[in-house]
């Protein structure tokens, strides 16, 4: 891709996606702010602080000890000679 | 009640680094003085990203939620505007990365506007390029990868510096510009995979 492809790509991509706002020129020449910031956001914040933290699904914190159990599990199947030596480590 | 800001990066405000040093402490006060000063700031970065003021807004909200949690690994020394905007980024890729598996599940995809279109728009510039072709384009940059996404859209539509861009994503400059590289070339693949020669 040469460089003036990456910049009709470029032009087709910001002709589709104006910038929100801040950008250093708009595509008619006019300054579109639409990143304005209009509210503040601390009671938000304050409600967010005063939630309890959400607690862990049992999947998402034990997938892995699951993967490590079921390796194992495969690894005695395959090769049970091994068994001593796992209970010599453990 | 007044929406405080600081505009200007780099330079500490009067009081800026007691006020770090307290809230690395992990004091709320603290918190809430950096809050009301950067929130506006972190905002504009996160909306600029994922491009719908509301999402934005929670973003914002998700962003100094994982600050605060974080307070014990900020080193006052250290800027809070860089810290707070890499950690903004982190949020808004986040939040595209958990989208972009709904985006391409949603068989209607194709007729989802752009979040942004609620906002006032200028006329396009190019009359040679139709609404279809537009909509198109929209739809095609959403299905490349979050990260690539993100790059592309700080760098071409929002004109944002590569150093800053490369600062908030906690990469190098170069990488930025890399990242910006595939996003053109996967978006001409695609494209050109829909009859659009761009």
């Amino acid at each position: 891709m040469n460089a003036s492809e990456q910049e009709r790509i470029a032009k087709l991509l910001k002709t589709s996606l104006p910038p929100v706002g801040g950008a250093k020129s708009a595509p008619d020449g006019t300054e579109k702010d639409g990143a304005q910031f209009g509210r503040d956001l601390w009671p938000a914040m304050l409600q967010r602080l005063q939630q309890p933290a959400a607690p862990v699904a049992w999947f998402e914190s034990a997938w892995f000890d699951g993967a490590l159990l079921a390796s194992v599990v495969v690894w005695l199947t395959f090769f049970p000679a091994a068994i001593p030596v796992l209970l010599y480590h453990l | 009640m007044p929406v405080l800001e600081h505009s200007s990066l780099g330079q500490a405000p009067p009081g800026q680094e007691e006020v770090l040093q307290q809230f690395a402490r992990g004091d709320l006060d603290a918190f809430e003085a950096l809050f009301r000063r950067h929130q506006a700031q972190v905002y504009r970065w996160i909306v600029r990203t994922v491009r719908d003021p509301a999402t934005a807004e929670d973003l914002t909200v998700e962003t100094f939620w994982r600050i605060h949690r974080a307070h014990a690994r900020f080193d006052p020394a250290r800027s809070f505007e860089a810290w707070a905007r890499r950690i903004a980024s982190n949020a808004a890729l986040d939040y595209l990365k958990s989208t972009a598996h709904a985006f391409a599940k949603n068989a209607q995809g194709w007729d989802t506007p752009d979040p942004v279109e609620d906002l006032p728009q200028p006329q396009p510039p190019d009359p040679g390029i139709t609404q279809e072709i537009r909509t198109r384009t929209v739809q095609a940059f959403r299905q490349l990868p979050p990260k690539l996404q993100v790059a592309a859209t700080l760098a071409l539509i929002e004109e944002q510096p590569y150093k800053e861009i490369a600062e908030a994503l906690g990469i190098s400059a170069g990488a930025v510009k890399l990242r910006v590289f595939r996003a053109l070339r996967l978006l001409r693949k695609k494209l050109k995979q829909q009859g659009i020669e761009p």
